[in-house]
Order: structure tokens, then sequence, then C-alpha cells
């Protein structure tokens, strides 16, 4: 007895111990990788102790990144990440990062090969779903469930229908992974693959680099998502093989899988993307934009942080300038992707342009630090968010789009695209 | 179990930066937490708030970060539960687990206005409007997580069943 099964639901079989499983269906999945930050883990650690427990289930697959407010911003943000600190040393954990080790963990964990392909992950972060551009089954939780997986390795899940996503034709001029998930947003709304499995297909999928794959995926629960998966391939294989740190195995959807929808987009006909204020589904194409003035541009972030959506962004930059009372903040996701923008001469052309170029942090994305804008400013950022409130002052605005339109626009003092410059 | 409270109305999509801005995410202190509470939708709610006040609310409640502060910052205000046709997966999840009831219902938006007087029966999942007479119907909650619930949270209530 068997059935056709989507990547979303061989993985959670796989993990269930089970032969296969359907949508509906609850089930208990081994953990791979248990994912924490310095935000969510110290309630986590908490209830550890309150636990009464001695010891977490794996000490290799426990992952506390602290990247949200480090540099520590205050003092009750260094406690924070000192409790992850003293937990993560008492417990032996192979994955703590701090200092000059911290990336933004959606960025980190699969450029050192902790999270890969097969794997069920779960991380007390929205966007844990990152790991699905790997071909693994990655979701957020609240602190509680990272509680509990740290003790047992196990969580339960409700087994997800799936809604697939093809993308045909071609990529237009700087249409980026990044565009095409704003787009899809922008149709479907911030709620219209909510309690889902988004799995992304297609021709453009099946050419798109890692870099925009974990993009796209990044996003999935902006569209409400539970997961956004990408069915691994050569492309995958290319990136995982050298940084793997366990066996690793690709699961594939079967051609004849069920899915409670199935979306077409032709990319020939999308331009780049930028969602208006105050949800990522409020997307407009660059060309119906009109005249935004921006006060601060962001690059970086868990979204467009790698050294893919920095290149992009020094091709633009490189012997411009910033625009007058412009800030522009980059912020190198990784101490690797900072140490290879700076050996590329990415950080020069930065420099040089006018940017401020800070340290591998989440900082501005969420409101926490360096680059926090006041009452009635607007940024323009490469990040996943752009509620109210989300980076500085609830009457702010933040408008979000690709690397490519953060650069042009850097330049050009409001929202605009690279063929203008 | 039943709840009754007074009504407060917000809209469609309220995320989790509207429940409990980042800003304040320094601390995981429920009474801080409380302080802040929907303040970025309302910036007078933590003050106009009173303990088993009902939150009714549009579509996709809780949507964005999986912080398991948003919940806490809603319980600790006092919220006794929130009813919306839907809610962020992430956000459910860790409503029950933090021991705070949420009720899908899809007619509260239409038939609750602010202000109203209400009342929840979790056993049925009958919603009454007691200001207009309107009745209305979710989904109940089961006897077991009715007892997750009424033990404060998940990790509070597999605490006791391992003590019993």
């Amino acid at each position: 007895m068997s059935r056709p099964m989507t990547i979303a639901e061989k993985i959670l079989a796989d993990h269930a111990g089970l032969d296969y499983v359907e949508p509906g269906q609850l089930v208990e999945v081994k953990v791979d990788i248990a994912l924490g930050n310095d935000i969510t883990a110290p309630i986590a650690i908490d209830i550890f102790k309150k636990a009464g427990v001695k010891s977490v289930f794996d000490r290799t697959k426990i992952a506390l990144v602290a990247d949200h407010f480090t540099p520590n911003k205050d003092i009750k943000s260094a406690e924070q990440v000192r409790m992850l600190r003293e937990f993560s040393v008492d417990q032996a954990l192979l994955h703590f990062y701090e200092g000059g080790e911290v990336g933004v963990e959606h960025c980190l964990l699969p450029e050192k090969g902790i999270v890969v392909p097969g794997d069920v992950v779960i991380g007390a972060d929205s966007h844990t779903c990152t790991y699905g551009a790997l071909g693994a089954f990655a979701t957020g939780v609240g602190s509680t469930d990272l509680a509990a997986a740290m003790i047992t390795g196990l969580t339960w899940f409700k087994v997800p229908e799936s809604l697939k996503i093809v993308y045909n034709g071609e990529l237009q001029p700087w249409v980026s992974g990044k565009d095409l998930i704003l787009y899809t947003i922008g149709d479907i709304g911030v709620d219209g693959a909510l309690y889902m499995a988004m799995e992304f297909a297609g021709p453009v999928i099946d050419k798109l680099p890692m870099a925009d794959r974990m993009t796209m995926s990044n996003m999935a629960i902006e569209a409400g998502g539970k997961a956004g998966l990408i069915n691994p391939d050569d492309i995958t294989k290319e990136y995982v093989e050298p940084r793997a740190t366990r066996p690793y195995k690709f699961f594939k959807s079967d051609e004849d899988a069920q899915y409670a929808r199935v979306i077409e987009y032709d990319c020939s006909k999308i331009e780049p993307q930028v969602a208006f204020p105050h949800l990522p589904e409020n997307t407009v194409g660059i060309s119906e934009v009109g005249v935004v003035e921006l006060d601060q541009v962001v690059i970086g972030s868990c979204t467009n942080g790698r050294i893919e959506d920095l290149e992009v962004a020094a091709k633009i930059l490189e012997g411009k300038k910033v625009a007058e009372g412009l800030r522009l903040i980059v912020l190198p996701a990784t101490p690797k992707i900072w140490s290879e923008a700076l050996e590329r001469g990415f950080l020069k052309i930065f420099a040089d342009a006018g940017a401020v170029i800070g340290p591998p942090t989440c900082g501005p994305c969420l409101g926490g630090h360096m680059g926090i804008l006041a009452k009635g400013e607007k940024a323009l950022s490469t990040t996943n968010r752009n509620f109210v409130g989300r980076m500085g002052h609830p009457e702010s605005e933040v408008y979000l789009a690709s690397p490519a339109i953060a650069a042009a626009s850097a330049v050009l003092g409001r929202i605009g695209s690279p063929t203008e410059l | 179990m039943k709840l009754r409270g007074k009504v407060w109305k917000f809209g469609k999509n309220i995320d989790t930066d509207a429940i409990i801005p980042a800003r304040y995410l320094n601390t995981s202190d429920p009474k801080e937490l409380a302080k802040h509470c929907m303040e970025d939708a309302d910036p007078e709610f933590p003050n106009k708030v009173s303990p088993g006040d009902i939150i009714v609310a549009d579509s996709n409640f809780g949507c964005g970060s999986s912080r398991e502060h948003a919940p806490i910052a809603l319980k600790a205000a006092g919220i006794a539960c929130v009813i919306a046709p839907s809610f962020a997966r992430i956000f459910y999840r860790n409503a029950f687990n933090m021991g705070l009831p949420i009720f899908e219902c899809e007619d509260a938006v239409k038939l609750i206005n602010e202000g109203d007087e209400v009342e929840v029966d979790g056993d049925t999942g009958e919603i009454v409007n007691l200001t207009t007479g309107k009745k209305m119907k979710a989904q109940p909650i089961p006897p077991f997580m009715q007892e997750l619930i009424r033990d404060g949270g998940l990790i509070p209530h597999i605490m006791k069943k391992i003590q019993d």
C-alpha cells in the first residue's frame, strides 16, 4: 500500500517511520536540527531547566545562533545571549555561534552544511522555512516546541496540503528570486498558502541559483506557508556536496503527487517587484512605483544578505555615490560572506559609494538596532517584512525589493531601477 | 469552559510585530511584554484593556514571526481569548502551548462590534453576542486542550501529568 507523494510528504513519512502519509494526518517525526536564536532560545532554555531535564537529546543536533540583537545592543540583550552561551557550554552543544563566528542563522546553517537535504528542521524563528530550498522540510515553531524537541528529539506535525507554483518562461533583466516570491505573495496574499507546504517548480526554478532559491523559500512564511520546498537537483548537489557535515538524501515529488492547487506564472511578464507598506502582499512592478523618496536603504538579512546579493549590489554601485541625505546600510550575512566581500572588492565599492558597512546581524530587519527609522522616514530594504513599525517608529515605512533595486534606489535617492542609472 | 468579556476589534492580518513589537523582545517577562501589547495597532490598548476582555479580529491573526512573546503578551494583558476566521499557523500552535484559548469562527468579525459583551462556550463552540443577542458557531475546544489551557499551557500541563 502506497500513494504518490510530494517532497514534503515523503520527508515527513521518512522521519515518522511510515511508508506514506497524507494531508491532515498527525505524525510524530524525528528532528535532525532544532534551532533557536537570542530572542527565542532564552524561553526554551527556561522551560528546559524548569522541566528538570539533565541533558539535551543530542548535543550535535541543536543550533543556537545569537544573531538578532547582536553585537549586543543593550544590557538585557547581553543577558539573553549569556543564557545561550552558558547553556551551550553546560550542554557541550556543537553548534553555538556568537561574536566573530556568528552569522544570520538562515544563511549560516546552510553555508556550514549543518542543515542538509532530506532533513526535518524546526527552528524557533519563522524564516526557518529557508532550508526548503535545499530540499529539507523546515518550519518555524515557538520556543515551547523548541524546548520539547531539545528534550526528546521529536516533534509533531499535521501533514500539510501542498501548493505547487510553476514558473515558466524566461527571467527578464534584473529579475531575481526575490522578485518571483514577492510577485507570488502579491498574487496569492499573505494567507494564500496558510497551513500549506509551498513547492516551487518549473523551468525557471530548474535554472535558478541556490541563493535565489533560498530567498524564495525564506519568504514562504510571508504567504502563511508552513514550508517552501524545491526538489533537489544538480544545483543543490553542487552547493551541498562541499559543505555537508552529515550524509544527506534527496527526496523528490512524484509526477502524480496530489496538490491542493497548482498555479502557473509566465516569468516573461514579471518585472522587478516592490512591496509597499505595510504587508508583503502589497506588490507592484517597478514601472508602476511612481516617486517614492527614501531616507534609508538596507541590503542584508536572511532573505538577501548572501555573497550573490552583495555582488549584484556592488556591480550597480561601482563608481557611483549614494544620494545625498540617504543612508545605505550593508550587512553581509555571515563572517564568510563578509570576508569574501572584502577579498572581491565589494566592501571597497560600498565604502567608496558612501555606505555604512555593518557586521552580520538581523539588526534593523526587525527594528532591533543598527538602522532604526524615525517617525515618518521611508526605507527600502532587501529584508522580508514591512509590517507597521517593523524597522522602527510605527509611523515609518518599509518597502521590500531585491538587492538590484535596493542598490539603484540608494543612488537615485528614490525607488528606482538599475536601468535608470 | 465558559468565557465572558468585552470585545476589542481588530482587522485582517494582525501581525506579531503589532501584537508585540520586536523592540521589546530583549525580555520575555510577561508583565513587561503586557505593557506593550498591541501597541503598534492601537497605542492606547495596553491602558484600555481589562482582564477578561476578548479580541475579535479578521482573518490571518498572528501572521509573521514565530515569537512566543505574542501569545504571552496577550495573555499577560488579560485577554481571555481571541476569535478570528483564521490564524497564522505558528501563532495557532503557540497560543495553545501558552494556554491562550483561540477560536476559529467565520462570522464573529461580522456579527460582533467593539464594546459588545460576548460569551464563548469552549465545549460547544457556541458564541453569543450578549449585546445584540446574535449567535454564532466556532470550532469547540476538545477536553484535553481545555485541560491544557486550565493548567496554563503545554509545559505546566506536562509537568502536572508527570507529577500525577
